[in-house]
């Protein structure tokens, strides 16, 4: 077969089979998949990988057998990598009989494919988060390394607040790149692509809420980049825990609610800092974000419960997965809305999700994990995500803080603040 | 009455079937979902919020759309369709193929047996001209015929 990209000698022998059929086949996905790009080289994977595909959900049985025929060759990843979050917890997120015979349909090879997965080059049993940048998780590429990533929220955190290079890649591709320790040469891995097609002007009065600034960048620019002015006067120039977490969730909000794979921040983030306005294209268009615009884009969410004024029955606090500080910040917030409406513990089943590492290191925090359990909320490291695909648990009123999650499922979307207060309440009404 | 459109091959192949038209991108893993988890014989779309597509016959088919949407799954989702046999014929953008479409049919060129013909790149006026039920033969060239 005739290539048009560059390839080295090695890179045609293992096209050619040196490597085995498996490697070859490997190989050539990734050479058509940055042909279409227009992508002119392979360029080593310079950090570990970070796959999507945690669950062993039975549509995807061809998958199944590309993991089989990889494992089968004794093929692996070159470094250890970790994986999206795990789709059940039985034990902190309850279900009823009906919904655990639908997961158990749904997830029935979940054992078998976290086997393939480890024969593949799973990182290890606590790999499973989609926030594996997390201290406690390990997984932390630097400035400026090339990544195979899958995830929509982890690919953009990457690129734009670590300043690493990743495309926003598909399942099984992201795998490939792993395995063959190169990813083709296109879009957000090139100086050029990286450059912004918008300038967001934030001109609200107050510090916006991450996850309904990103949904509203996400939706207006798509998979285009952004350059965001004006958020460093609520947030701060430096990039310390909060502003992380802040820029974690508004990501993930930009990422799900368009497609959004890198976002610049003036004076925060690296590349930002860095080059400043030379990182904005000619002609590049603008989006004004004020108070009315950020009302708008909320008021816009559809409700799509059976019964608008349903009562819920449970709160998911976690999508991307939360770092160590949100889960002593929430326990804080939990408590003082306890107090003011004069309560001990949660109305509402609450669970919180974090990585399972991140969830180790809140455990030793005995003063504050203690307070948390003592008000009846719920921590657990599963995906919300793949939990409320099930079609049964789709019909529950679930609410959440996270705009990924209302995105891709019939949950429903509240701010931090309302949400502390549905959780103690039980109630949406005030 | 016929209309030809030139796109890009992503992959190339031979086609005459059936146009299925989504005007708005199709999220991939909620149209298939339904079918696939049932081990359906054939998919009918079950993404609730593309009526284009609601209900709609899809294997065998030329999907006509602008380009994809949905979770980063799509592409695993397009090449399980395909190894199980109930993949679209041909999938037809009018816009630059995404790259989890992409993904999908490359997987299900390399790693199974049913490839699933792919052109991009073929213009709105494609979009707006293309029908339901149109009969569209696709060349190893790229060129898109459609027929009334």
């Amino acid at each position: 077969m005739e290539y048009k990209m560059f390839l080295t000698d090695e890179e045609k022998d293992i096209l050619n089979g040196s490597k085995g059929e498996v490697m070859a086949k490997v190989a050539k996905s990734l050479v058509m998949y940055g042909e279409v790009f227009g992508a002119k080289r392979l360029v080593p994977v310079t950090a570990p990988s970070h796959l999507v595909t945690s669950f062993g959900i039975s549509l995807m049985k061809a998958v199944f057998a590309i993991m089989d025929e990889i494992n089968d060759a004794g093929v692996t990843a070159i470094d250890k990598f970790t994986v999206d979050p795990r789709p059940l917890d039985y034990e902190n997120v309850k279900c009823n009989p009906l919904e655990k015979l639908v997961f158990g349909i749904m997830y029935g090879k979940q054992k078998d494919y976290e086997e393939q997965l480890k024969k593949t080059g799973l990182k290890d049993s606590n790999a499973f988060s989609c926030t594996c940048y997390m201290e406690e998780v390990g997984n932390i590429p630097k400035k400026g390394d090339i990544l195979s990533w899958a995830e929509s929220s982890a690919v953009v955190y990457a690129n734009s607040v670590i300043g690493a290079r990743c495309n926003r890649n598909s399942g099984i591709i992201e795998m490939f790149g792993a395995i063959l320790g190169k990813v083709p040469e296109f879009d957000l891995l090139t100086d050029e692509g990286r450059k912004a097609t918008w300038i967001v002007q934030i001109k609200t009065t107050k510090k916006p809420e991450a996850q309904v600034l990103g949904s509203a960048i996400g939706m207006k620019v798509m998979s285009e980049v952004p350059y965001i002015k004006g958020l460093d006067k609520f947030i701060g120039k430096e990039l310390n825990a909060q502003t992380k977490d802040y820029l974690k969730d508004m990501g993930a909000a930009t990422a799900s609610n368009g497609a959004v794979g890198l976002y610049h921040v003036e004076n925060l983030t690296p590349e930002a800092v860095e080059l400043k306005e030379a990182l904005i294209k000619d002609k590049a268009k603008v989006y004004v974000i004020d108070d009315a615009e950020l009302e708008r884009v909320k008021n816009n969410y559809p409700v799509i419960w059976k019964n608008a004024d349903a009562k819920p029955s449970r709160c998911f606090i976690g999508c991307p997965h939360l770092s160590y500080n949100q889960l002593i910040e929430w326990t804080d917030r939990i408590g003082k809305e306890l107090e003011k409406q004069g309560k001990k513990k949660v109305a509402l089943e609450t669970v919180f999700t974090a990585a399972p590492d991140v969830v180790a290191h809140f455990k030793e925090n005995k003063e504050y994990y203690n307070k948390f359990i003592s008000y009846g909320t719920k921590i657990s490291s599963i995906c919300p995500l793949m939990y409320m695909n099930n079609p049964i648990c789709g019909k529950r009123a679930v609410v959440t803080n996270s705009n990924k999650l209302r995105t891709y499922t019939t949950a429903r979307y509240y701010t931090d603040e309302e949400i502390a207060g549905i959780a103690v309440r039980g109630d949406i009404a005030r | 009455m016929k209309k030809e459109f030139k796109g890009r091959n992503v992959v190339a192949g031979t086609v005459q079937t059936t146009a299925v038209v989504s005007k708005n991108g199709m999220n991939t893993l909620a149209t298939f979902q339904k079918s696939l988890l049932a081990n359906k014989k054939t998919v009918l779309g079950s993404d609730q919020n593309n009526p284009d597509l609601y209900k709609k016959e899809i294997t065998g088919k030329a999907i006509c759309l602008p380009k994809t949407i949905g979770s980063t799954t799509g592409g695993m989702v397009l090449q399980s369709a395909a190894a199980m046999g109930v993949a679209p014929k041909a999938m037809l953008f009018s816009e630059s193929i995404d790259s989890i479409a992409a993904a999908g049919v490359i997987l299900a060129d390399v790693w199974t047996e049913n490839s699933i013909v792919t052109v991009d790149k073929l213009g709105q006026d494609f979009l707006d001209y293309v029908k339901d039920g149109m009969t569209v033969t696709v060349k190893q060239d790229g060129t898109v015929i459609v027929e009334q």
